[in-house]
């Protein structure tokens, strides 16, 4: 295959009018002979009718569709047929970034009225257009605090993802006299508890980074943590899950300061991780301070309303080493699936869907900690989508059984933190029936 | 082109002006002209301390920005807030309501290394 | 103008989700939400409408050419989106025991392996989630070989026509930038550089051919004299579609690079990503690579983490953006490696071809020949008062997306053509034809061009105002 669309006689033509008989020859007035590469050690190309089958049967070599009750930062959500339809033409998936203005309204209104959408659900008063994914948004959040504070030091719950946590390390690697602090949560309840954050908290704190629901699926308490964060003059940045808006607070409700997180349970299917759009909303003074595009609306010579990127002078094109970040390409398709989602779902749908997950987790919970050789890890807490459990049984055996059953099983957190051995985290969303519930408990029982 | 004969000027285009014991410091006419609309600026905050020279502010176009240098050194004492929320200012009055902030100098003999209106006139003309 | 979302009515009755256990979801007062989401339940037939008409209001590569030079917007082949599409890619969480994942990891292997082989390198990662995010990946390798090597070294060469994102990246990895000056012809000077290197350079970042579209003659006399300082060479991807087959990074000097899968592999570019930006390394780098990443180990695939003492951490969470790796891989396997070869030598004659349609007519900043792309100079071409942004927003009212203009910052009323391969000459020379025309319009009826472009949904946005009184949400 080759999507070249030049016959040889064109070519022919091509080639006359540069002046040259073969391409080597025109390749020659650039190169020097001796910088050429080799022929490329890549097989042939195949026919479209190939390469399905040749994809079909990778494809094969996967174990997908189970039915998933596993989460940690990534969900299996139910996506409503009309957003695939939507961002599946071609009209915005084959489009480039906004910069003409003029040429690309439908992007560009969407992306306004995405941001929008994001500032209702966080409650607070601007957002931008996204960026790669929850964990760079913390990671960005973080530099962001550094740099409008001017203070070195970051607090942050080790309850967060520990792959955003990961990241976040990496980000801070190279800054100077920096110092991230991690606080942990109490093992009884799953959240942090007051005294922890204020035994560490200093005048030196930049920001207090806290994820709620928590990587366990913990609810934390947001009014408390960022009370005394803000007390301390520092700011608040809260990682929350969009799919718990419709019920747990606004992070403006609790005066957050930035609010970040993981956009793919919105529109997004799981593609291992690799579908995802980070989200970052702030309060208006941070506005000028925020990295990523942002959309804005204005007239036309006309006084016809219109949007176009704005605020840009804080963007590596024009402010180059002095930018709020390097990013240049961000998530737009996954988040504008986001955005088809959020405008279908609207506010009774997320609120619904908020009800729906925390019902259905409440109901598996039930039955599991019910299950001889399983208990609660943390007691009467406030969970969303996940919760914990520890059990007697073999952890190996229990995924094992339940795979053969096309089940995906609760996540062995051994793998991921050595301290929770023989544990294991299950997520429910709205996706699981009540059978396949039903069903996961029968077969746990039997282990 | 508007160039007052009672402020000192750098070749960075920035002007100042001595009021009591603390120096004025703004753009020029010729800068914000240059510049075209502003939409933007970040100003210092008070009490840092700049040198002579020193990157201390910034000014924002819709497709450029640029750096501002503190004409004298000295400390910041004063910071023109109105700019923050209306940047047009700098065009429509960058020798009065568009002034950036106010500094307390640390040697009064630093105006004398800046140039006077003519000088100035001199080299944006030249 | 298509009302904005808020403005609609609510009027949906339909059910998305439902609950088939029993509704559970009372939580203590202090954790609930009280504020109000303002978003209106809209039924799918007026959501469709809505969305439909913001999508016909676009520009977009499947309706209009862009000769945007530094985007390679090249076509974007259905089938790869069809094969992203299987319910086999798309239904797989990140965390599934890696003998349910073999599929994507071979996909993922092969890709690497591919890009090995384009480029010389040794190994990459295919965790970068866009070009700027594999420019700081590779900028952090640096940093981290030459702590490990314990030397300092705190400063990056970056021409002045690179792309921001270089100088941006340098700055977040937290060196100093130290600008080199390109010579009246555009290239880079081994003469020039000698003079500003010093022992506290880490490396210098390129673009090969660079924004111009000129191959750098003086890259082996570089390559030489960065290495003889024990600097390192990091090479810019962006540029890549115009030597696939013809000229490897690796081979020319390069130790560090990244590739844009949605510029050279024809992903889309979904009006702003997802994109994916593999960073590749020579050998002696493969320690700093950032984890994990996937590896083949008796003939099974698994997940790395590589040498936690020297690699530099984690750019993203998981992997790496599959679905976009997913279609690159097809795309490379479709084209094969003689298709690939075939692809860049296309891309170098289209933009040569168009170079010489324009040539005379303009000035051409690049010189007689190109590579993929080449950059022309409007000034002293138009008519009174007319600039290089009104030809840009001229040719969009005939149907042309504009050329990136502006840039790079070294040519005076630049714009930046790149046609790729995937466009016919018959379109080359249409887009010639209208180019000349509205050069001679400039001339003739000056106003026109300034008033462009009118044929589109908005004239000109009042980008002032929308940058001194910001209104960004509803």
């Amino acid at each position: 295959m080759n999507y070249i669309p030049v016959t040889e006689k064109d070519k022919e033509e091509m080639l006359k009018k540069s002046g040259v008989a073969d391409i080597d020859e025109l390749l020659a007035l650039q190169i020097p002979e001796n910088l050429r590469a080799k022929k490329l050690n890549i097989p042939e190309g195949i026919s479209e009718q190939s390469l399905l089958k040749l994809f079909s049967s990778y494809a094969d070599k996967n174990r997908a569709n189970l039915i998933c009750f596993r989460g940690a930062g990534i969900y299996d959500h139910f996506i409503p047929s009309v957003v695939d339809e939507i961002i599946g033409r071609s009209e915005f998936w084959t489009a480039y970034t906004p910069y003409q203005a003029e040429a690309s309204q439908g992007t560009l209104q969407a992306i306004f009225e995405y941001q929008s959408m994001i500032c209702e659900l966080t409650g607070l008063d601007t957002s931008n257009a996204s960026l790669y994914d929850g964990a760079t948004a913390v990671a960005e959040a973080v530099l962001l605090a550094l740099r409008v504070s001017k203070k070195n030091k970051v607090i942050i719950s080790s309850a967060l993802n520990p792959e955003y946590i990961k990241v976040v390390k990496t980000y801070t690697s190279k800054l100077e006299n920096i110092e991230l602090i991690e606080i942990d949560i109490d093992e009884k309840t799953g959240s942090i508890l007051k005294e922890t954050l204020t035994s560490k908290i200093t005048e030196d704190v930049a920001a207090v980074v806290v994820q709620s629901p928590n990587f366990f699926g913990i609810v934390e308490d947001m009014d408390l943590l960022s009370q005394i964060t803000k007390q301390n003059n520092s700011l608040f940045i809260s990682v929350v899950n969009l799919a718990s808006l419709g019920i747990l607070q606004a992070p403006g409700q609790y005066n957050a300061d930035i609010a970040v997180g993981e956009g793919q349970v919105f529109g997004n299917s799981m593609y291992m991780g690799g579908s995802t759009f980070g989200f970052m909303a702030v309060k208006k003074a941070l506005e000028w301070k925020m990295p990523g595009r942002i959309v804005g609306k204005t007239v036309d010579k006309n006084g016809k309303e219109g949007f176009v990127l704005t605020l840009q002078s804080r963007e590596q094109h024009i402010r180059r080493e002095k930018a709020t970040s390097n990013i240049c390409t961000n998530a737009a398709l996954n988040s504008f699936a986001g955005c088809v989602y959020m405008a279908y779902l609207g506010k009774t749908g997320i609120e619904n869907l908020s009800k729906i997950n925390i019902s259905k987790a409440r109901y598996a919970f039930d039955l599991v900690s019910k299950i001889d050789g399983f208990s609660p890890v943390f007691k009467n807490a406030l969970f969303f989508n996940e919760f914990v459990v520890k059990t007697t049984k073999d952890v190996k055996k229990l995924e094992e059984k339940l795979l053969e059953n096309n089940i995906l099983g609760p996540l062995p957190l051994e793998q991921i933190n050595k301290k929770y051995k023989n544990c294991l985290m299950f997520a429910v969303t709205e996706k699981r029936t009540k059978q396949e519930i039903d069903n996961l408990v029968e077969i746990l029982k039997q282990i | 082109m508007n160039i007052p004969n009672n402020l000192f000027y750098a070749k960075t285009h920035e002007w100042a002006k001595k009021e009591g014991d603390k120096i004025l410091v703004g753009i020029t006419d010729y800068a914000q002209h240059e510049i075209t609309d502003i939409v933007h600026v970040e100003l210092p905050e008070v009490g840092k301390k700049f040198q002579k020279a020193q990157a201390c502010a910034v000014v924002e176009s819709v497709k450029s920005a640029f750096d501002i240098y503190c004409p004298v050194s000295g400390t910041v004492v004063e910071i023109n807030e109105e700019l923050l929320s209306s940047p047009e200012l700098i065009n429509q009055d960058p020798y009065g309501k568009g002034f950036f902030f106010t500094v307390k100098p640390d040697n009064e003999e630093d105006l004398k290394d800046l140039m006077n209106d003519v000088d100035y006139k001199k080299t944006i003309q030249g | 103008m298509e009302k904005i979302l808020n403005e609609i009515n609510s009027n949906r009755q339909e059910e998305i989700i439902n609950c088939d256990v029993p509704l559970n979801y009372e939580i203590d007062k202090k954790y609930q939400r009280t504020s109000v989401i303002n978003i209106p339940d809209l039924c799918e037939s007026t959501l469709t409408r809505h969305f439909t008409a913001l999508s016909r209001k676009n520009f977009a590569l499947s309706n209009t050419f862009y000769p945007l030079g530094s985007c390679t917007m090249k076509y974007n082949p259905i089938v790869n989106e069809k094969i992203a599409k299987f319910s086999s890619f798309s239904n797989i969480h990140p965390y599934q025991p890696e003998e349910t994942l073999q599929g994507c990891f071979e996909v993922m292997y092969e890709l690497e392996k591919a890009l090995c082989e384009i480029s010389g390198m040794s190994a990459f990662t295919l965790q970068p989630a866009a070009g700027a995010h594999g420019e700081y990946t590779g900028l952090l390798i640096i940093s981290n070989y030459f702590k490990a090597k314990g030397e300092k070294r705190t400063k990056i060469i970056v021409p002045d026509s690179a792309h921001g994102t270089n100088p941006a990246s340098a700055a977040l990895a937290g060196f100093e930038i130290i600008s080199l000056k390109s010579e009246p012809d555009g290239t880079l000077s081994a003469q020039r550089l000698s003079e500003i290197l010093t022992k506290d350079v880490a490396a210098i970042m390129m673009t090969v051919p660079n924004t111009l579209g000129i191959f750098e003659k003086q890259i082996s006399e570089i390559s030489e004299i960065m290495h003889k300082n024990g600097s390192l060479m990091y090479y810019d991807g962006a540029n890549l579609n115009a030597v696939m087959g013809i000229v490897r990074p690796a081979d020319i000097g390069f130790d560090v690079m990244h590739i844009n899968l949605h510029k050279t592999f024809s992903t889309p570019h979904g009006g702003g990503g997802p994109g994916s930006g593999p960073v590749g390394v020579k050998e002696f780098l493969k320690d700093f690579l950032p984890a994990p990443r996937i590896i083949k180990a008796e003939n099974k695939f698994k997940v790395d983490f590589g040498n936690e003492k020297y690699s530099i951490g984690q750019m993203k969470a998981f992997l790496g953006n599959f679905p976009v790796i997913l279609k690159a891989c097809a795309y490379v396997k479709a084209l094969g490696g003689k298709g690939l070869k075939q692809a860049s030598e296309q891309a170098v004659l289209n933009a040569n071809y168009l170079l010489n349609l324009l040539k005379g007519k303009i000035k051409v900043a690049t010189g007689k020949t190109c590579m993929h792309e080449f950059v022309l100079s409007s000034k002293g071409y138009l008519g009174q008062d007319v600039k290089t942004l009104d030809v840009a927003k001229r040719l969009l009212d005939y149907g042309y997306y504009a050329p990136t203009i502006y840039f790079p910052l070294i040519v005076e009323e630049a714009m930046m053509i790149e046609p790729t391969e995937t466009e016919s000459k018959q379109l080359l020379d249409e887009f010639a034809n209208v180019l000349i025309k509205i050069i001679d319009e400039s001339n003739n009826t000056p106003e026109v061009v300034k008033a462009a472009p009118v044929n589109t949904p908005v004239t000109r946005l009042n980008e002032v105002q929308a940058a001194r009184k910001p209104k960004l949400r509803w």
